[in-house]
């Protein structure tokens, strides 16, 4: 089990990180990605340009904690995260979380569990700029509420078909 | 002999730190250790913008050396202490 934390300002691509994890591990047999990226509306407002801000430092911590916390939880191979930090525009990609299994269920469940704490725990802050100025992006509580359903984790094991 | 540390980091973060106008600074500690809820009194006593934002109520996080606590952990001199708003990353 390997977790790899990548906290940049340059962007990815999704096709070769998920090459790159599938040619150190031949047994892989699943893999679940999820990719987060600037809309160009927040809030029935138009969004021009958005900066990133994160804690260096701790960042890196919480992210490994995450990843750590999901190879706990199920039986999974490997982890990417890769957040992006600096400025972002509408269609760019911010963030890539990906886990890899033997089998579907545990890779789809580790990469959403991951997607969920990194929303509520991980150091960054979003400022938008829209026609009427600069705001920083306000947390949601529905958030909160994703990442509080893992706490009951008897419902949400999954089944290890796939 | 080792390095005495008497004193404390303090980061403000993301829209804190815009509201307080400081992202960084060193803070002498009085005694060898201080409460968090004791250390956020002492900030709140500054001026009205620190009082308002780190009302109790408001919603902000406290991080020391990294690791979110509560108002009961203890700080310690050469601890870093980063003060911020609910996290909006992803």
């Amino acid at each position: 089990m390997a977790a790899y934390i990548r906290v940049q300002t340059e962007d990815f691509n999704i096709s070769e990180e998920i090459a790159t994890l599938r040619a150190r591990n031949p047994r892989v047999g699943a893999v679940a990605s999820f990719m987060g990226c600037v809309r160009d509306m927040n809030e029935g407002d138009s969004v021009k340009l958005m900066y990133l801000e994160h804690y260096p430092g701790m960042t890196e911590r919480e992210l490994e904690r995450i990843s750590a916390d999901a190879a706990s939880r199920w039986s999974i191979f490997d982890t990417l995260i890769v957040h992006r930090v600096g400025e972002l525009r509408p269609l760019d990609q911010i963030v890539l979380v990906i886990a890899t299994s033997a089998h579907r269920g545990d890779a789809f469940a580790a990469c959403e569990f991951m997607m969920d704490y990194l929303k509520t725990q991980a150091p960054f802050w979003k400022r938008e700029s829209t026609v009427d100025g600069e705001r920083w992006v306000e947390a949601r509580a529905s958030d909160d509420i994703a990442a509080k359903r893992w706490q009951s984790a008897e419902t949400q094991t999954p089944s290890h078909a796939g | 002999m080792a390095e005495v540390h008497t004193s404390i980091q303090l980061v403000f973060l993301a829209r804190l730190r815009e509201r307080f106008g400081v992202a960084r600074e060193t803070l002498s500690l009085d005694s060898s250790e201080i409460s968090v809820a004791s250390l956020l009194a002492k900030l709140r006593s500054r001026d009205s913008v620190f009082a308002d934002e780190l009302a109790e109520g408001r919603a902000y996080r406290v991080a020391v050396n990294h690791t979110v606590v509560g108002g009961e952990h203890s700080v310690r001199a050469g601890d870093e202490v980063a003060i911020f708003p609910p996290v909006t990353g992803g």
